[in-house]
């Protein structure tokens, strides 16, 4: 007798139909939780990422392959520089958290590191959970752990999230730790890079603070998770590591909030038609079919976050969208969209004129004939 | 952006070509510029792999680093640099001419007027985008601090003699540059996405190849398939037909053809070292030249084409556009003056730019920037009837026709001219009571202020159809003539619009006034950190293991 199928598994299941038969699940990584940030209204990508749908392939079959990449020098130094900053049982790594957020507790002189390996990444995170209870209970004590595994429910389906490294002071409280290769010059590395740094480690607090609440019992609280996140990086053109606490709070909410209101998977899922399967091996024409059931919210800013970006965006093109032009562009339009609507009401064939985006059209329309010395198309 | 900027974005997607952004040049381009088209290491810092420099487009200087990660190579490298940029600043340096300027005499006290030297003209550096300037930034800061033996006999690696000073010269164009309307380093796509309105996204726009393929498309393309083709087409290797600007390079190609050429080249140099004799020696040599040749043509072959791009927007600057006259030059003499002062600065035997500047320095930098930023606003409107459309959509400027002047005087001992004068505009300004607007008179600005609408004077008694917004969308205000028009009783001849005459006035002034003056940096308050103290010369970055391989 078939054990019933409780909502959870149902889930499961759909989007494994979704994903294909015999196509195992891609973790969400930091670029996908970088676009859930930068994105976070588009269903495509969250219907894509929670079903774990290899975009990269994805796009390769639908003939608009994504150019993300990763050059092997900066493979080998990002390795070579992480390798360098845990060595030693991570004696200089937790040196720099001493340093920088917790200068009143004792010296690491000795650091716990737990073996976290497991089979699966359930059994990691059920392991990392374990070993981060036995941390925070043995007080007076540093310990670190090396690529731990966290869940975090995403729009109803579990990612799992492997940061650089996570610290348990000797107080009991927890610390996020990024190691990034790009070089902090004289103390300030490139903001946008620090941002996304700041952005994804937002993502390691919240998936740390769900294990945190996990733990509180009537006898002791839930452990703290510091807000402060430490960023490694390489000291100017050298290979030494540098570290600065950053302040996640901010990437914290927003994360938080984006993490709540984002469109239920299982709502997208049950709109898309019986079948719709993006196995990267059916042909190109059902993949397209079975992509455009699901609506995406194209704009450019994707090009850096989303595999799928340059398929989303022939798209959108495809259909005149004003949108591909830029967001800001889409703003100051008001209801008009296309940018074939724009020009007629520019022009003074469509639109009401007593709508200001419409007049304030058609007066910048004259402005700009008048300027560049052409006869003005439109009547005023 | 504004709405006229959409707009004329929104046409080029509807005819397939870029549209015009301006109606004159509004950068100064140098009859000889000095093209760098750098090439980087993925995820090393200011390890350069290779570039294109020169000023004659068919003849550049190709400088390659077959193994980045060597010191001694990079230094070669940087050193070939040096011989190629510092030559080119000097014939700057050299041609100067006589010039004033406003000094404070230390022991009166009083402004007083000094000769000095100006540059008679400054050098342009031209790098394909953005990212390239922040390279020429990065390289000046891993240059400037670096000894030379000359400096410093005891420095474990001492640095080819130039290169310390090409630090503290690319340091200066990379600094300025964040000057806004400066011109001693620009970046082309910056330049090209002023002038032309492109049917893609601003971030698109940072593509060179995109820009240029839309702004010339090909015969029997529209810019948006040629623009697709410059972002995406590979060949049949994988490799992109057109390699990125730069200085970050693709990463197929540094997996597929640049790193198997780097690790022949390793082999080749590793059984150099081990040779036993002369003649295996020489073999092996072969072999090592073979490979650093292979390298040498992959860096030419990824530099080249953005080579090309570049010279081809300079041509499309130079052949469609106008320079902007007066204002562009005024501009380009304060690069003048930028340059002449760091030649003095280096000449005086001045330490190297510090890694971070002083509170005193870095207050001025920021507000010498801000000032620039609305001296260039206000000199592009004024210059370019494009950007002043867009000023007079945002209701910061007006134009249109004098329909009435009535002569009137001010009150007082000795009544000057203050001239009434209306004007019908369809504009909208935003004029706020007694508001001063401002029109360019023989390129000086002539102030006047604003009376009121036309009706609310109720001069001709049909109130409210005149009035803003009226049924014809125009409107009559009434504007005091408040300057410029000699010291006599009676206005000089064509001082004062008359009936009939086209006026455009603008809300915002024309000439910026300097901010509060800061105090000098040995008084700087506490509140900012106290005087900076004695200036301690800088250490050169120490060196690590990890720089020798």
């Amino acid at each position: 007798m078939p054990l019933p199928r409780t909502r959870g598994t149902a889930l499961r299941h759909r989007l494994a139909e979704l994903r294909g038969p015999d196509v195992p699940a891609k973790a969400l990584d930091a670029r996908a939780l970088a676009a859930l940030a930068a994105n976070p209204g588009c269903k495509r990508r969250a219907i894509l990422d929670g079903a774990g749908v290899n975009k990269a392939a994805l796009a390769n079959a639908l003939g608009s392959p994504s150019v993300f990449g990763q050059s092997q020098f900066a493979f080998t130094r990002g390795n070579t520089f992480e390798a360098k900053v845990k060595a030693d049982g991570g004696a200089e790594l937790l040196r720099l958290v001493h340093e920088k957020l917790d200068r009143t507790a004792e010296p690491p002189a000795h650091a716990r590191v737990p073996e976290l390996t497991a089979t699966g990444p359930e059994g990691r995170t059920a392991r990392t959970a374990l070993a981060l209870r036995e941390a925070t209970e043995a007080r007076g004590e540093w310990t670190l752990f090396d690529h731990p595994m966290l869940a975090l429910d995403v729009a109803g389906s579990p990612a799992f999230l492997e940061p650089d490294a996570v610290v348990v002071h000797p107080d009991g409280s927890w610390t996020v730790v990024e190691i990034k290769s790009f070089p902090m010059l004289d103390g300030s590395a490139d903001p946008a890079k620090v941002g996304a740094a700041a952005r994804q480690a937002a993502v390691y607090v919240l998936a740390l603070e769900r294990i945190a609440a996990r733990l509180a019992s009537d006898s002791a609280p839930a452990p703290r998770v510091r807000h402060r996140v430490l960023l490694v990086c390489p000291k100017d053109f050298s290979n030494l590591p540098t570290a600065s606490a950053v302040d996640v709070r901010k990437q914290r909410a927003v994360t938080a909030r984006q993490l709540a209101r984002l469109t239920r998977i299982e709502d997208i899922a049950d709109t898309l038609p019986d079948g719709t399967c993006f196995s990267p091996d059916l042909p190109a024409a059902d993949l397209t079919t079975a992509v455009e059931s699901v609506p995406a919210t194209y704009a450019p800013e994707c090009l850096s976050a989303c595999e799928l970006a340059f398929h989303c965006r022939a798209r959108s093109r495809a259909s005149g969208a004003v949108t591909s032009l830029g967001r800001s562009v889409r703003a100051e339009l008001g209801g008009l969209t296309t940018v074939e609507d724009v020009l007629s009401a520019a022009r003074g064939e469509t639109g009401d004129p007593d709508d200001p985006a419409v007049a304030a059209l058609r007066r910048a329309a004259r402005l700009r004939a008048e300027a560049l010395g052409v006869e003005v198309a439109a009547c005023r | 952006m504004s709405l006229i900027a959409t707009l004329a974005r929104l046409e080029a997607v509807h005819t397939g070509r870029a549209q015009p952004a301006a109606t004159v040049r509004h950068r100064h381009l140098s009859d000889r510029p000095l093209v760098f088209v750098p090439l980087t290491t993925a995820g090393e810092a200011g390890a350069p792999l290779g570039a294109l420099v020169g000023t004659d487009r068919d003849a550049p200087h190709l400088l390659v680093v077959p193994q980045p990660r060597d010191r001694d190579l990079r230094f070669a490298f940087l050193a070939e640099l040096a011989d190629v940029v510092l030559p080119y600043i000097d014939t700057h340096a050299d041609a100067v001419e006589a010039a004033e300027r406003n000094e404070t005499d230390p022991e009166t006290g009083k402004r007083v007027k000094v000769e000095v030297e100006l540059c008679a003209d400054a050098p342009q550096l031209i790098v394909p985008s953005r990212a390239g300037v922040d390279y020429v930034r990065l390289l000046g800061r891993s240059m400037r601090f670096r000894r030379t033996a000359d400096q410093d006999p005891e420095t474990p690696y001492p640095a080819p003699p130039r290169v310390p000073l090409l630090g503290r010269w690319l340091t200066h164009f990379g600094e300025r540059a964040r000057v806004p309307g400066s011109s001693l380093l620009l970046a082309m796509t910056d330049v090209l996405s002023r002038h032309w309105a492109t049917g893609q996204s601003t971030l698109e726009d940072q593509h060179l190849g995109a820009l240029l393929a839309w702004i010339a498309p090909p015969e029997g393309e529209t810019g948006a398939e040629a623009a697709l083709r410059a972002e995406l087409a590979r060949d049949r290797e994988g490799q992109l037909l057109w390699p990125p600007a730069g200085p970050a390079t693709d990463p197929a190609f540094d997996n597929k053809l640049l790193a198997p050429a780097i690790d022949r080249y390793d082999r080749a140099r590793t059984a150099l070292a081990a040779a036993e004799d002369g003649l295996e020696a020489d073999d092996r040599l072969g072999d090592l030249t073979a490979a650093e040749r292979e390298i040498r043509a992959l860096v030419e072959s990824r530099t080249r084409p953005t080579w090309d791009a570049v010279w081809h927007g300079l041509d499309l600057l130079r052949s469609h556009l106008p320079e902007a006259g007066r204002h562009v030059e005024e501009r380009w003499t304060r690069d003048r003056w930028s340059f002449t002062g760091h030649r003095d600065r280096v000449l005086a035997g001045e330490p190297p730019q510090p890694r971070r500047d002083d509170a005193v320095t870095a207050a001025n930098k920021l507000s010498a920037r801000e000032r620039e930023q609305a001296r260039l606003e206000a000199q592009e409107a004024l210059d370019d009837p494009l950007v002043m459309a867009g000023r007079r959509l945002a209701g910061e400027a007006f134009a249109g026709e004098v329909t009435e002047v009535v002569m009137a005087y001010s009150e007082g001992k000795r009544p000057s001219p203050r001239p009434l004068v209306t004007v019908r505009t369809d504009d909208r300004p935003h004029l706020g009571e007694r508001a001063k607007v401002f029109r360019s008179l023989g390129g000086k600005p002539q102030a006047a202020e604003f009376v009121g609408y036309e009706e609310t004077l109720g001069k001709d008694g049909n109130d409210g159809e005149n009035g803003p917004g009226g049924e014809d969308g125009g409107v009559l205000l009434v504007l005091r003539v408040l300057d410029k028009m000699g010291r006599g009783k009676e206005p000089e001849a064509g001082s004062v619009p008359e009936k009939g005459d086209r006026v455009c006035f603008t809300l915002f002034e024309h000439e910026q006034r300097g901010g509060a003056k800061l105090p000098e940096p040995e008084e700087t308050p506490w509140t900012h950190g106290g005087p900076p103290g004695e200036q301690v010369p800088e250490a050169a970055d120490p060196l690590t293991e990890e720089d020798v391989l």
